[in-house]
């Protein structure tokens, strides 16, 4: 479980996130949405140590993230799988050595035993014919799944995913969303996935959180999203026609 | 006026602290070998062309434009050699070459950090708990101070042997006067101040470079800009320390 307890973040004058609380539960994908330029990256950063918080505290399963000392933020970072918006794929090394990396750098296991683990994360993912191809070779889709295999090889107890499925084509999203979800729950992790597609909230959406002008607005679930009664919500929500028409019915 | 300096000497603080973060929260030996040995691959095997040709000709043209400003037959050959050797080794080989490997390497350098900070692949090892400053930059530079000093060496020897091949193709200077004159009077200290010029300035490209490429920010255009400001930062800082170097080890 990762709780965030009044983060706020400032670059100069802006201010991008204004006292954000939230929890975040193990085994299922918790989401957190909002328009484009309303701080969820910022807040995923903020979670994961990219960007320290002007105020606030992190805390993954108790253990104060963003107050602790150097060790225990290199501990938990290590304990860590992130899925960047563009893959951020190590371009000098094909597949295999892209997913095998964080093992070669973080643990003392034999090279068999890195290659086994590798190769059940490519399968896993649906790529268990693709380790010798360069991240160049590889369509969009492809490079997301390459990059999930790599958060997920060290067995992390946290995954992030920042916008995991922009870029992509509808079904692919799709797969990618349903990959996300049943990583969480198989490897009971505690899943943080930033978004704002309107499929993967009514797909994956177990536990949502709504951020408009970097405060949190709402929180609740993609039961309950549709009836939330908050305005900046519904705008979001039913920005679209096909979201309006189920409204209308 | 006051904020240009202000913002300087910020930069050079961030620098430093840039610096400092090398050697903290290091990677295991066996990462950085492996790192290093590929670097060095990298960045000696890929300069050593340009650095040949270079150099072949800056000994070439430094022999005849020597031998063109004889003008005294008072004056003995083997002066010709003996000023294109003290040239050579006090500063074409080891400054000349740097600006030139600034452009080469720092550039690649400061490009390739560039191009993995705007693409997520730095946020990528931090997240993973490595310290990137020290993963990424550090075998850099321990490759740069390895493979510089020894691309100065070769760089000598091909302006040396340059000026050979022109004095023996044009008549300028006899193979034997040529010989004689790089032979005659020689200090050997002249070496250990090019190799110690070489180190330092192999370090300064190295790093400068990969500090700027390394806090790039925005998009292609600025991973560009921060190539370009990486060369001319570089070669300033270069240019500066070559002269602190002369004054304090050759300095009266």
């Amino acid at each position: 479980m990762i709780e965030v307890q009044h983060i706020s973040k400032s670059f100069g004058d802006r201010t991008i996130l204004k006292d954000v609380s939230g929890v975040f539960e193990k085994g299922k994908p918790n989401l957190i949405i909002g328009a484009s330029g309303t701080g969820k990256s910022v807040l995923l950063k903020c979670i994961v140590g990219l960007v320290k918080p002007d105020d606030g505290h992190i805390f993954y399963d108790k253990r104060n993230f963003s107050e602790g000392d150097r060790d225990t933020k290199i501990e938990i970072r290590r304990e860590i799988g992130m899925l960047f918006q563009g893959g951020a794929l190590f371009d000098s090394k094909n597949v295999e050595q892209n997913v095998r990396f964080p093992l070669d750098i973080l643990t003392p296991m034999s090279y068999e035993e890195k290659m086994d683990r590798v190769n059940f994360c490519l399968k896993r993912v649906g790529l268990e014919n693709a380790n010798k191809k360069m991240p160049s070779e590889l369509s969009g889709g492809m490079k997301k799944r390459v990059g999930i295999a790599r958060a997920i090889v060290n067995n992390p107890n946290y995954l992030f995913c920042d916008e995991p499925n922009s870029g992509l084509d509808p079904q692919t999203s799709i797969l990618i969303d349903e990959l996300i979800d049943d990583l969480s729950e198989e490897f009971k992790m505690t899943t943080i996935v930033v978004t704002h597609d309107m499929n993967s909230v009514m797909g994956i959406g177990e536990r949502i959180l709504f951020i408009y002008k970097g405060q949190k607005l709402w929180e609740g679930t993609k039961d309950t999203i549709t009836h939330s009664g908050v305005k900046e919500l519904d705008d979001f929500v039913f920005a679209n026609k096909v979201m309006r028409s189920l409204r209308t019915k | 006026m006051q904020g240009f300096y202000c913002s300087m000497i910020q930069e050079i603080g961030k620098y430093f602290i840039f610096i400092g973060h090398l050697f903290t929260n290091r990677e295991s030996f066996k990462t950085y070998y492996k790192l290093v040995l590929e670097e060095s691959i990298s960045i000696g095997i890929g300069s050593l062309f340009l650095v040949a040709l270079v150099s072949t000709f800056m000994g070439a043209v430094t022999t005849v434009q020597t031998a063109f400003n004889m003008v005294s037959p008072l004056i003995p050959d083997y002066v010709i050699s003996q000023v294109v050797r003290e040239t050579t080794v006090l500063e074409l080989a080891p400054t000349i070459i740097a600006v030139i490997y600034a452009g080469k390497v720092g550039s690649s350098m400061a490009g390739g950090l560039g191009t993995m900070r705007i693409t997520e692949q730095i946020d990528a090892l931090e997240v993973m708990g490595i310290n990137s400053i020290s993963y990424l930059v550090l075998p850099k530079i321990i490759a740069s101070m390895l493979m510089y000093p020894m691309l100065v060496i070769i760089a000598g020897v091909c302006a040396l042997g340059g000026g050979y091949v022109v004095g023996l193709v044009t008549s300028i200077i006899s193979p034997g006067d040529y010989v004689y004159g790089i032979r005659y009077s020689f200090n050997e200290f002249t070496i250990t101040f090019a190799l110690i010029k070489s180190v330092v300035f192999a370090f300064l490209v190295a790093s400068i470079s990969s500090y700027k490429g390394y806090y790039t920010q925005g998009g292609a255009l600025e991973v560009g800009i921060s190539s370009t400001q990486a060369v001319t930062n570089s070669v300033i800082a270069v240019l500066v320390s070559d002269y602190l170097l002369a004054q304090l080890l050759l300095g009266q």
